[in-house]
This record gives C-alpha cells, sequence and structure tokens, in this order.
C-alpha cells in the first residue's frame, strides 16, 4: 500500500513536470491557433515557421554561437581539468574556487558583470561578445565534467609513461585524452544545449545586429501567442533530448 | 625536450587561469566598482565617485519591491523543498537501479530551454487553460479564474523551472546517508517520525541548504518568467536589474543590486558551510561537495 502511495507520489512529479511540454507538444500539431481546443491535425505551423526568414536567420546564429562556443569551451575546459589534477601551480586554489563561484553566480550578475567588461574595453555587442560570455559560463560545467572523471581513472598509466620517456603533451594526447573523452564528448553536448538554451546572459551581451534563436522567441512570445513558437519549441526539446541522451550515455560509456 | 614539457603544462594552466581572470574575475570587480561611480547621460557612467546608486538601493519605494522578490523566492523555495524531499525519501525506497532512470528523467527538462517551458505554463494557467478547464469540469468553480499575470502564477513558474536544482542537493545527500544509524535508532526504540526528525533532517541539511541556494538565487533573477506570467505588476529583482541596464541606463543602481545578490550568494554559502559543519559533528560524513 505504501509503495503504491510513493510509487504514485513519484509519478505526479513526473507528470507535472512533462505535462507543459506535452501540452507544447500537442498544440505544435494542433489546427487551432489559440490552441484551446483540438482542431484537427496540421503541419501548417511548422511551414510557416520554416518560411520565417527572421526566425531562421536567428536559429542559424544560435547554432554558429552554440557549436563555436561549445567548442572552445571544451578545449579550455579539458585542459583545465587536466591542469588541476596533475599539476601544483600558484593560485591553483584560487583557480578552482573561481570554477566553483562562476557556476553559481546568478546568471542576471554575470552577465550585467560581462555588458560592463565589453563596453569598457569597447567590444562592440553581437558575435564576438556572445561568444565570450557563452564560452564563460560553459567552461565551468566542462571542467567539473572533466575532472570528475580524471579523479575516477587510474593515473598510474601517466607515470609508467613519463618513466618511459613521454613527455607531458604526449602523455595528455595518447593516455589521458582517450581515457577522457567521453567525458570530454558530453561536456561538449552540455556546452552546446547550454548556449542553445540561454535567455539570460544573451539578453545583455547582444546587439540589434545579431540575433538569436530564444531572444527572437522571447520577443515573439511576449507579444502574445504564436503557434509557430510551439512547433520551434518542440524540435529544441527534441534535439535537447537527443543531445543529452547521448551526452549522459557517452558519461557512462565505459572503457575497457 | 624540456622545452615541450612546460609548453603543455604552460598552455594548460595558463589559458583557463587568464580566461576565469579576464572574464570572471575582472568583470565582478568592475561591477563592484561601478556600483560607486556617478551616473551620466551620455557615456553611461562616469569615474567619479558617489554613492547614488546605493542610495537608490536604500530607497523605501524599491527596499518594497525588493521585500516582495526576496519572499516570492523564499516561497518558492518552500514549494521546491514541500515537493523535493518526500520526492527523495520515495525515490530512496526504491531498488537502487530504478532511481538513476527516474532522476534521468526528472532531469531531462531541466536541459531544455526553460523559457519555452514558461510559455508552455501560459497554456496551462490562461483563462481558457487546461488547469481552469479542469476545475469548471469537477464543478470545482463556476466560473475561470484569474490564474495568469498574478504573484501565484510567477511563484508557479519559478518553482516549476527550479524544482531540480532542489532534488538533486537533497538526492545526493540521502544518498551518503548512512542507514546504519537509522537501523540503530529503529532498534533503540526512535519510531518513524523521531528517526526523520533526529536523524535524517539533520544529516542532510547540507542538501536542503545547497538546494535552497540553487533556488533562492536564480528565483531572484530570472526576469522572463515575471514578464510572461506576471505581466509589468509582479517583478522580480532580476526585471528591476534588466532595466536598469537595458532602459533607464542607471548603471551604477543596477550595479549596486548585482553587489546585493552576490553579497546573499555569500550568506547562504556561508549558511551551507555552517549546515555541513554541523551534519559532520552529528555524525554525518566529511565529505563536503556537492
Amino acid at each position: 500500500m505504501t509503495r503504491i502511495f510513493k510509487l504514485s507520489f513519484i509519478g505526479l512529479v513526473l507528470f507535472y513536470v512533462y505535462s507543459p511540454i506535452f501540452v507544447l507538444m500537442v498544440n505544435s500539431v494542433n489546427g487551432s491557433r489559440y490552441g484551446n481546443k483540438w482542431q484537427g491535425f496540421t503541419f501548417k505551423w511548422y511551414e510557416k515557421l520554416f518560411e520565417n526568414d527572421a526566425l531562421m536567420q536567428a536559429a542559424w546564429h544560435s547554432l554558429v554561437v552554440g557549436i563555436t562556443s561549445a567548442t572552445a569551451a571544451t578545449v579550455i575546459g579539458t585542459l583545465a581539468a587536466v591542469a588541476l589534477q596533475r599539476y601544483r601551480f600558484y593560485g591553483k586554489g584560487a583557480v578552482s574556487s573561481l570554477v566553483f563561484v562562476s557556476m553559481l553566480t546568478p546568471d542576471i550578475v554575470m552577465a550585467i558583470a560581462l555588458l560592463i567588461l565589453f563596453v569598457t574595453l569597447g567590444i562592440e555587442l553581437g558575435y564576438i561578445s556572445l561568444l565570450i560570455a557563452h564560452i564563460t559560463f560553459c567552461l565551468p560545467f566542462v571542467i567539473i565534467n572533466v575532472f570528475s572523471r580524471l579523479k575516477g581513472l587510474d593515473m598510474s598509466v601517466t607515470e609508467a609513461a613519463r618513466d618511459l620517456g613521454a613527455n607531458e603533451w604526449q602523455v595528455f594526447s595518447k593516455i589521458i585524452l582517450p581515457m577522457i573523452l567521453p567525458a570530454v564528448a558530453s561536456g561538449w553536448l552540455l556546452s552546446f544545449t547550454l548556449s542553445i538554451d540561454d535567455v539570460i546572459v544573451s539578453a545583455f551581451v547582444t546587439g540589434p545586429g545579431y540575433e538569436i534563436l530564444p531572444l527572437k522567441v522571447y520577443s515573439m512570445v511576449r507579444v502574445g501567442v504564436s503557434p509557430e513558437v510551439n512547433a520551434i519549441s518542440t524540435l529544441l526539446f527534441v534535439g535537447s533530448v537527443v543531445l543529452i541522451v547521448i551526452s549522459q550515455l557517452l558519461l557512462r560509456y565505459k572503457r575497457k | 625536450m624540456k622545452m615541450q614539457i612546460n609548453q603543455f603544462r604552460f598552455w594548460a594552466i595558463g589559458l583557463a587561469t587568464s580566461w576565469l581572470a579576464l572574464f570572471v574575475l575582472v568583470p565582478s570587480l568592475m561591477v563592484l566598482v561601478t556600483s560607486f561611480l556617478t551616473r551620466d547621460p551620455d557615456f553611461l557612467i562616469r569615474f567619479e565617485f558617489s554613492l547614488d546608486g546605493w542610495r537608490s538601493v536604500f530607497d523605501p519605494s524599491f527596499i518594497s519591491l525588493l521585500w516582495d522578490s526576496l519572499s516570492m523566492a523564499l516561497i518558492t523555495a518552500s514549494i521546491c523543498l514541500a515537493i523535493a524531499y518526500p520526492f527523495v525519501m520515495c525515490l530512496m525506497s526504491l531498488p537502487s537501479k530504478w532511481r538513476p532512470i527516474i532522476l534521468f528523467l526528472l532531469i531531462v527538462p531541466f536541459w531544455t530551454n526553460s523559457l519555452v517551458r514558461i510559455y508552455a505554463i501560459q497554456y496551462l494557467l490562461g483563462k481558457k487553460g487546461l488547469i481552469n478547464d479542469a476545475m469548471l469540469g469537477i464543478g470545482l468553480i463556476d466560473k475561470p479564474l484569474d490564474l495568469l499575470y498574478t504573484p501565484f502564477a510567477v511563484i508557479f513558474g519559478l518553482s516549476y523551472i527550479l524544482l531540480p536544482f532542489m532534488i538533486l542537493p537533497i538526492y545526493s545527500a540521502m544518498e551518503k546517508l548512512d542507514l546504519r544509524l537509522l537501523d540503530a535508532a529503529k532498534d533503540l526504540g526512535a519510531n518513524a517520525a523521531q528517526r526523520l526528525w533526529r536523524i535524517t533532517l539533520p544529516l542532510t541539511l547540507p542538501g536542503i541548504v545547497a538546494g535552497s541556494l540553487m533556488v533562492i538565487l536564480p528565483a531572484m533573477g530570472m526576469f522572463f518568467v515575471a514578464d510572461l506570467l506576471g505581466g509589468s505588476k509582479h517583478a522580480l529583482l532580476g526585471n528591476v536589474i534588466k532595466n536598469q541596464f537595458i532602459q533607464t541606463r542607471d548603471w551604477p543602481f543596477g550595479a549596486a543590486l548585482s553587489v546585493l545578490m552576490i553579497l546573499l550568494l555569500s550568506f547562504m554559502l556561508w549558511l551551507y558551510y555552517r549546515a555541513t559543519k554541523l551534519s559532520n559533528r552529528q555524525g554525518g560524513i566529511n565529505d563536503s561537495d556537492f
């Protein structure tokens, strides 16, 4: 009896978490414009979506920012995790607390901090400012992801390699990197989804000349219901789920 | 050879260190400095010391807004806790191979666009939305309630978005709990309520504090939730900060508000360390990572 009660409580919470997403998905193929009643299955919102040039352009920008920032964050973050795990250096404690702090800092504080920096340095708000901002908020996630994988590895192989004459670069590229590759790949995917989904930081650091998808969607839903948003949201949701499932599978994947 | 060794080390350490210094440390310091500068209509700020930004923070009309935002964040955290704690306890009673799957199902939506999910909640809470329809259908009410554009809607949206942030730290605290302590208490005659109150709660306190930290701060900053669900009347601290930077252009005031958020973060981190210390003394585990 208590077991049934517990399972239904868990079920209820999961239902609560998924119901808004489910409503969006249903409405994306609903003939009714306002989505109150079911008025037949249709793909017309998806068609309208692909005809909306401004939205497509914003989606393309998001994709470019997502791919470039995820790649840069993964490279920097992986090197940082390896450095934090392998080396002792001056200021190491400060670096790990900066990682920790930047992960906990509310998005809005990071957003205005970067905005002040960009304006002071005279960096034009647009692609470059977005790229820097996205790399910065993805970085701690990559570092922590890779670092926890490194912690679980047997590092005696690297010592053996050093004894046999490998230099640090060879140890990294031939031994460490292949071992941590799943965590690196999952770090990239996480960064990419974070970048594609960000609203708060991007709202501050982008300029009028470079519109990205979440902000375009934001300006569309502020003025009212728009069924194309249901369609793009469904696509975004499905895309994110696919990437997240891949990244989790990669993390679980154990190298023999 | 020596050269190469140092080169890899140099890049691995240098790249991340300089990135974090340049784009995390320096901007944070700049926010602090900006909060003490003078507002300038043409150049945004002037390098001249002034307390105007901080004076606006302590303005009575603003204090009431700040209080509203803080209380909404606290209510949000309480709702998340009220759902998350029983949820985790139910989860822990399941076979261990099910737990990661359920947890994973819970986290998937968290990685998807939060803006889009808030927009979806508009459908649920609207006059002709599902919640009103359902309540009308079973005869609980006779005309649709105004759910949207109320503080209730904002709190609903915030707790919906932030729930996983409460569940995860509590789950990791619960996982570390030494079950033998509960067995021992049972043998010594403690009932279920006593075991919860005297053992489980104190030992999972760090998880509760960590979860609250991860809910309260974002709950004050997520301006789009207030925009889409609260209309223009129910603003969060995040909306005020955004206005100062994008519309009103009062940067010192906006910067002072951000410093305020950082102070709140530091206070909550301090609470977290106190909570871990407390639970360690009471026989918990020394591991304090979350």
